[in-house]
């Protein structure tokens, strides 16, 4: 795995592990690591919605298995972060349906907007936007997901709309 | 109007929590279920006719008898709530609607198993339905639904919603197994079937949310009732998730059997093409499937009505038909360039490959590549002969259907679309914005093609 230079203030709250466990009782007492996707948003969620080396290997210790088994999970699943994200990342769907009703031009006018390119984050922190793969909303495109909610039938209004309430603190990212 | 037996109380208000859905009839199913035996359970679902909905069209009384039972080992039912093809997004809509139907489900299909432990996989991204799915769960607890002696029957279940991450393959069953045991989505190499070795080495049935859905309806009025709506082998209802340019994209259930013709243009459906353009494409099924040009849509090569059937979408094999497939339905106008279209599924399956099989890994990038250099105006004449070589090159030769459905979508657009391929390569300066057809459709075009070659 890639070593690098962002650093990240671990967190396991009492509450946070309290979901954990409740998390692990889901499988027998020897299959614990069937627990490790579940668990990972959930540590992911509290801790800026990305997962640094050292999460990961806390991670692996909660879980009883090997650091490895939590990297190359990590790798393979695209919802997982491995450096810092924007407070607010839009992940508009790219795919066929999306791209037939819009999304490109929203793209477009997402990246005007904001300032930034596909994937660079706004100079404060704020926001972020990338391009994913179908989001299983094909009938209500164009569309973006923001933390654990849809956006949906989105229109550039509709996207000045939501800047403004992220701004204003309007918004929640995880359904807890 | 057709019979609504999955989604005819989404309307009612508050169906959404217990009380109400059980106030409306809600785990009736389970009720008479645990009158009956689990293998009078399984041949409802088998006299039933019905057939797996995630896409395979396996039927489901089938599957569920290959699960072995002499072994011993504890048995599990998965639920396939991995939804991520494209155009589809209709389990999505049941479960966030009406999720207690599908615990109903869950549970009246693991006693006909006699599963005791068992889960619904569910994409990492459909979060807010994750948690739907968790408080309907703990309700159904509540209420001695699940757990120990369920209503004093001796029979013992514990079911559990487990999420994804973002992966495609994870809809493959034996790569969603590796997930649930919390690995990368790798699909296994069968044998062994799941049936016999899955989840945790035990004897394990992946079922898909709408077939899982079904099955409170068929207990509850018998399979021979369940057979009796729609038409040959394609018995019951089917939920059709229809995008694309139609003026009423959204979920629709139908009887299966309903004309293609009628699905599109009426108004208790899709409701016609938007602006009344005119139709140029349809992927009937999810993404994977071949697509239909113009003239295959509303009737089949042998010039009948094309119905919403497994058997009329499929006439005429790959050569003129396509497939039923998950019942992603998208409809495409004339200012859609498929060559475009193609290259964006294409690149779908490239992200999507796992990676495991080389054919696929790098069968999927080339596709992805040569698709892209053709829609930027950079094709080269033997562009279209490299596309099939490459994707006969990897069709069949994987381990997961991956590969195929990657291939397909290719193999069609070509077969049926080739003019426009080529009108890409040779006429570069006409294609260089992306939406090259919006103003000037390929049909009025098409005439360049038919002069001599430059």
């Amino acid at each position: 795995m890639e070593k690098n230079n962002y650093t990240q203030q671990i967190n396991i709250t009492d509450e946070l592990m309290t979901r954990i466990n409740e998390l692990i009782s889901h499988y027998p007492a020897d299959k614990k690591k069937s627990a490790l996707i579940p668990v990972l948003h959930e540590v992911q969620d509290a801790h800026e919605n990305w997962l640094s080396i050292e999460l990961q290997n806390k991670v692996a210790e909660i879980l009883e298995i090997k650091p490895i088994e939590v990297y190359e999970v990590v790798t393979f699943y695209t919802m997982f972060n491995t450096k810092p994200v924007a407070k607010f990342m839009f992940e508009f769907c790219r795919t066929s349906c999306c791209a037939t009703r819009g999304v490109e031009d929203l793209m477009d006018y997402a990246s005007e907007k904001l300032g930034v390119k596909e994937g660079e984050i706004t100079s404060d922190g704020l926001f972020q936007f990338v391009g994913v793969e179908c989001l299983g909303a094909c009938g209500y495109a164009p569309m973006l997901q923001l933390g654990d909610f849809y956006h949906e039938k989105l229109s550039k209004e509709a996207f000045n709309q939501l800047i403004d309430d992220c701004k204003a603190g309007k918004i929640t990212l995880h359904d807890k | 109007m057709g019979r609504k037996i999955l989604l005819g109380k989404i309307n009612i208000p508050g169906i959404k929590t217990y009380e109400v859905y059980r106030q409306n009839g809600g785990y009736a199913s389970v009720e008479k279920a645990f009158k009956m035996t689990p293998d009078e359970v399984t041949e409802e679902v088998k006299t039933s006719g019905l057939r797996g909905r995630g896409g395979a069209g396996f039927p489901v009384g089938m599957k569920w008898s290959f699960i072995d039972k002499k072994s011993g080992n504890p048995r599990h039912l998965v639920c396939n709530a991995d939804e991520s093809e494209p155009g589809t997004f209709k389990d999505r809509y049941l479960m966030e609607y009406i999720p207690h139907l599908l615990i109903e489900g869950m549970i009246t299909s693991s006693y006909a198993l006699g599963a005791n432990l068992s889960y619904i996989y569910i994409r990492g991204e459909y979060m807010w339905v994750y948690k739907t799915l968790e408080r309907a769960i703990k309700e159904a607890y509540a209420a001695g639904w699940l757990g120990k002696n369920i209503q004093g029957s001796g029979y013992d279940l514990d079911l559990h919603v487990h999420c994804g991450a973002g992966a495609y393959i994870c809809g493959e069953e034996t790569a969603l197994i590796e997930s649930l045991e919390g690995k990368r989505g790798n699909p296994r190499l069968k044998p062994p079937f799941p049936a016999v070795k899955g989840l945790w080495q035990n004897p394990t049935v992946v079922n898909n949310v709408e077939s899982i859905a079904s099955v409170p309806w068929i207990v509850l009025n018998t399979g021979t009732e369940y057979a009796k709506i729609g038409i040959e082998r394609s018995t019951g209802t089917k939920l059709i998730s229809a995008s694309g340019h139609i003026k009423k994209p959204g979920v629709y259930e139908i009887e299966l059997g309903v004309s293609v013709e009628e699905f599109i243009n009426s108004d208790e459906y899709c409701g016609g093409m938007i602006d009344d353009r005119p139709l140029k494409a349809l992927v009937p099924g999810g993404s994977s499937v071949p697509i239909l040009p113009a003239h295959l849509i509303y009737k089949t090569a042998a010039g009948n009505d094309r119905l919403m059937t497994y058997e009329s979408l499929s006439d005429g094999g790959f050569a003129t038909g396509s497939m039923l497939g998950s019942g992603g339905f998208i409809v495409y106008n004339d200012t859609t360039c498929i060559v475009r279209n193609t290259w964006n599924f294409s690149r779908f399956y490239h992200h999507e490959s796992c990676g495991q099989c080389t054919p696929c890994r790098e069968g999927t990038g080339w596709l992805e590549k040569v698709l892209h250099r053709i829609e930027n105006g950079h094709g080269r004449e033997e562009d279209i002969e490299l596309l099939l070589s490459i994707q006969s090159k990897i069709e069949g030769n994987t381990i997961c259907p991956l590969g195929d459905a990657a291939s397909w979508p290719v193999a069609a657009a070509i077969r049926h679309f080739r003019e426009e391929f080529e009108y890409h390569i040779r006429f570069p300066e006409k294609i260089k914005n992306r939406d090259h057809f919006v103003h000037e459709p390929f049909e009025k075009v098409r005439h360049l093609i038919k002069k001599e070659t430059v």
